[in-house]
């Protein structure tokens, strides 16, 4: 069991939790993962980890509500405990001084490219970064990010906040500008991902992407994570998650993460119905407090 | 300093009233089993175990060699000749004993061994007809002992205050575990998965091997001492020099198995309903994608489905075999030679053929049809002829020019192998392994390259058996034990 010390929401639907972890707590490294099982029947998903503190021995995990696993998981407070967790998975980010460094996070990918971000800062970079969400309330870690960059450009889909538009707009105004990039990690939306590829394939621009399979065991075992690198079958779980994004076919790993779309609509629908069901039998109280929680 | 409770019974004359020559003419008693028809819908076991008075019956089969096969064939040594003249005797709990000297997880090997590889292959009894079922009777002895067995009874060895760390809780693992705690070590067993057992839980299914079995079995070592920790991968949450630098582990087992899945590098194999058997089985055994939506993994639609495994070992019947009840509507399996060079077990074979398992042997896929949106429809294949024999001793597989032929697929299941797993080679300094990737250790001694690290089962030799890993397991505990006693590499 991992104990949940402290639970909250940072944005409608995205919710931090420190979890007492002490083992996973001292080997993270930046890009690493852990993947969760909430309780006995639920399954085994990979999430990110924001950061982590060996001295206390806990790591910070941020999960955005998709489908049941995330609802159920953001349903636990403070206090409450997750079945099993184990990690850090994957091979850490490669941290040297390339130069000036361009750190793009879309969304929650944010949490996963803060700790990278910071280490970049640590090996001597000029880091910029550039984080967005769809709205205000989903760009996430801004201050954070203003911590360990050297420049923070934010951009909101709808212009709810800071500059209109997505962060790939602000990657081409920066290339347009002469700016000098040697290297490009982004960790968001596969779109996202996709589209910082092509435009930095033209330019020749070294870029690594976080990716984000179906995974089930984390070590290599069951090869569900795998992944099309040019033409060639890697495995996210041991070989990445981070790789080379002009090597990736994004299209095939879009395929394989709809695969179970059906079935995760069913799993989804049962929960948000079995969630109804508990609220008519108990009028409840943690929805005004999860309200209230709701905002930053 | 005994743990489990050995044997009282000495060495005797044998009680049992038939005379050889009788012995030799009485049939194998037939296992009980669920009818196909019944059995090929559901994952509850196939076979029901023999009742006591079918366990007698067939005990009393065995003519007593004086030099038994049956012992020296057995990969841990079981004392097969003994455990049986204990069940003729009606000794049942001493006759689990007297097999727990050897092979901590008796009701595991029951059920899953290649008996007619081992014990059963060089039975005199084959000669006259079939040989002793000692499977079944090593079931039976061990079904037995955990329902009337009290492991509190179990006298624990005195310690000896050496640590050692098991790293993977599979079969090579739980027996070296097993084999240590009985010398009084302090034995803590890390792993990787949520639940201990490793491929006898994530691999073999339950129809086969029940999860409860394995429970009991693992209660019983938690019994003798053993200490169990899930949710450890060692090389990423800790490090084996860790282990013995920080965490003070005098010695360390590794028994991680079987590696990252192979495919076969042809067109299609990352559409949708491609799957490694490894991703398959884990989906269905360890998270119970077949009771979705009451466990949440999701599995995709097979009912009325295409399915095919391409592969010809125990991997392979247990992934067509789980497809099956997952309610495909035609199951076969694609193998490259013969239905004779199938490494499953004949057993596995037989029961699979009964369910209405199609084998289309001498064939392979040459490449995976995309339906255009990203599923699979079907594969093209090609038939084989068997040529010369190759570096394994059997037939190589050689492709007939102008034998392609396409099948309509909506699942395929790739059963062919694995490849090593490079999580703890890459982060341990110093450990050894060969041109594949596997750990280098010693045949006889179970030691790696690194002073106080031993290694074994399928992380050491690539894909093999359940007894096999064990072998190695026992192999490996006492080459520790003799390093922790003497302190010499």
């Amino acid at each position: 069991m991992f104990k949940i010390l402290n639970a909250q929401f940072i944005a409608p639907g995205i919710k931090r939790f420190v979890i007492e972890a002490p083992r996973i707590a001292r080997k993270q490294r930046p890009g690493q993962f852990v993947i969760i099982r909430v309780n006995e029947t639920g399954e085994r998903i990979p999430l990110t980890i924001e950061k982590s503190d060996p001295e206390k021995g806990t790591v910070n995990i941020v999960v955005q509500s998709i489908g049941k696993t995330t609802h159920l998981l953001n349903s636990l407070e403070t206090g409450d405990s997750i079945l099993d967790m184990v990690g850090p998975l994957g091979k850490p980010s490669e941290i040297e001084k390339f130069g000036t460094v361009v750190v793009m996070g879309g969304g929650v990918g944010t949490a996963m490219a803060y700790p990278t971000a910071s280490a970049m800062k640590r090996a001597g970079n000029r880091v910029i970064t550039i984080i967005g969400g769809r709205n205000k309330d989903l760009v996430l870690l801004e201050s954070e990010m203003r911590e360990v960059s050297d420049t923070v450009f934010v951009t909101t889909d709808d212009g709810s906040y800071a500059d209109k538009g997505l962060v790939t707009d602000k990657l081409r105004q920066l290339i347009e500008n002469g700016t000098r990039i040697d290297l490009v990690l982004a960790v968001g939306p596969i779109p996202m991902m996709r589209a910082v590829a092509d435009m930095t394939r033209k330019e020749r621009i070294k870029t690594m992407v976080s990716l984000n399979p179906i995974m089930i065991d984390g070590t290599g075992m069951c090869g569900g994570c795998r992944v099309l690198v040019e033409g060639k079958s890697e495995f996210a779980c041991v070989d990445g998650p981070e790789f080379d994004a002009h090597r990736v076919d994004f299209a095939i790993l879009v395929q394989r993460n709809a695969m179970y779309r059906e079935a995760e609509k069913r799993s989804m629908e049962n929960y948000q119905h079995e969630v109804e069901q508990k609220k008519t039998a108990a009028p409840a109280e943690d929805e005004v407090a999860c309200a209230l929680e709701g905002k930053k | 300093m005994s743990t489990p409770p050995t044997s009282k019974t000495p060495a005797k004359k044998s009680s049992n009233p038939i005379p050889n020559k009788e012995r030799m003419k009485m049939p194998r008693q037939h296992m009980p089993e669920a009818l196909p028809q019944v059995r090929n819908k559901q994952f509850t076991e196939v076979n029901l175990g023999y009742s006591a008075e079918l366990a007698r019956q067939e005990a009393l089969r065995c003519i007593e060699c004086a030099k038994p096969t049956c012992v020296t064939d057995c990969p841990v040594g079981v004392k097969v000749k003994d455990f049986v003249q204990l069940i003729v005797d009606g000794d049942y709990l001493g006759a689990a004993a007297k097999i727990r000297e050897d092979n901590v997880l008796p009701a595991i090997t029951g059920r899953v061994c290649p008996q007619e590889d081992h014990c059963e292959g060089g039975c005199l009894l084959n000669k006259k007809g079939q040989s002793l079922g000692i499977g079944y009777l090593e079931r039976f002895v061990a079904d037995y002992e955990q329902q009337h067995f009290d492991v509190s009874k179990i006298v624990k060895a005195a310690p000896t205050g050496k640590k050692v760390a098991i790293v993977g809780s599979g079969p090579s693992g739980l027996t070296a575990a097993g084999d240590l705690v009985t010398k009084g070590h302090k034995v803590h067993v890390f792993e990787a998965l949520h639940e201990i057992g490793g491929v006898l839980v994530y691999g073999i299914p339950e129809f086969r091997l029940p999860k409860a079995i394995i429970r009991q079995q693992v209660d019983y070592m938690r019994a003798m001492g053993v200490e169990f920790e899930t949710d450890v991968v060692v090389g990423r949450t800790i490090t084996i020099d860790e282990l013995m630098e920080e965490e003070g582990y005098d010695a360390v087992f590794i028994g991680t198995g079987a590696g990252l899945p192979q495919f076969m590098g042809i067109s299609g194999e990352h559409l949708n309903g491609v799957y490694s058997a490894n991703e398959f089985l884990t989906r269905i055994n360890l998270m119970h994608a077949y009771e979705f939506p009451k466990y949440d993994e999701p599995m995709v639609d097979f009912r009325g489905k295409n399915v095919a495994v391409i592969g010809g070992g125990n991997t392979a019947l247990d992934a067509i075999r789980s497809s099956l009840r997952l309610g495909a509507g035609k199951a076969f399996i694609l193998y490259r030679r013969s239905e004779a060079e199938m490494p499953a077990r004949i057993e596995e074979i037989k029961h699979a053929k009964e369910e209405g398992i199609e084998f289309q042997v001498l064939a392979a896929p040459l490449e995976f049809l995309d339906d255009g949106k990203g599923w699979l429809k079907g594969a093209r294949c090609q038939k084989m002829e068997l040529g010369e024999p190759d570096l394994s001793g059997r037939r190589r597989p050689v492709p007939l020019p102008g034998s392609e032929y396409e099948i309509p697929l909506a699942v395929a299941i790739m059963a062919i192998g694995t490849t090593a797993n490079p999580i703890i080679q890459t982060t341990t300094p110093g450990l050894a392994t060969t041109k594949k990737g596997y750990i280098q250790a010693d045949d006889t001694t179970q030691k790696t390259s690194r002073r106080g690290v031993f290694a074994g089962g399928d992380i050491v030799t690539g894909g093999a058996t359940v007894i096999l890993a064990m072998g190695a397991g026992r192999r490996a505990a006492k080459s520790i034990h003799e390093f922790l006693a003497s302190g010499e590499w």
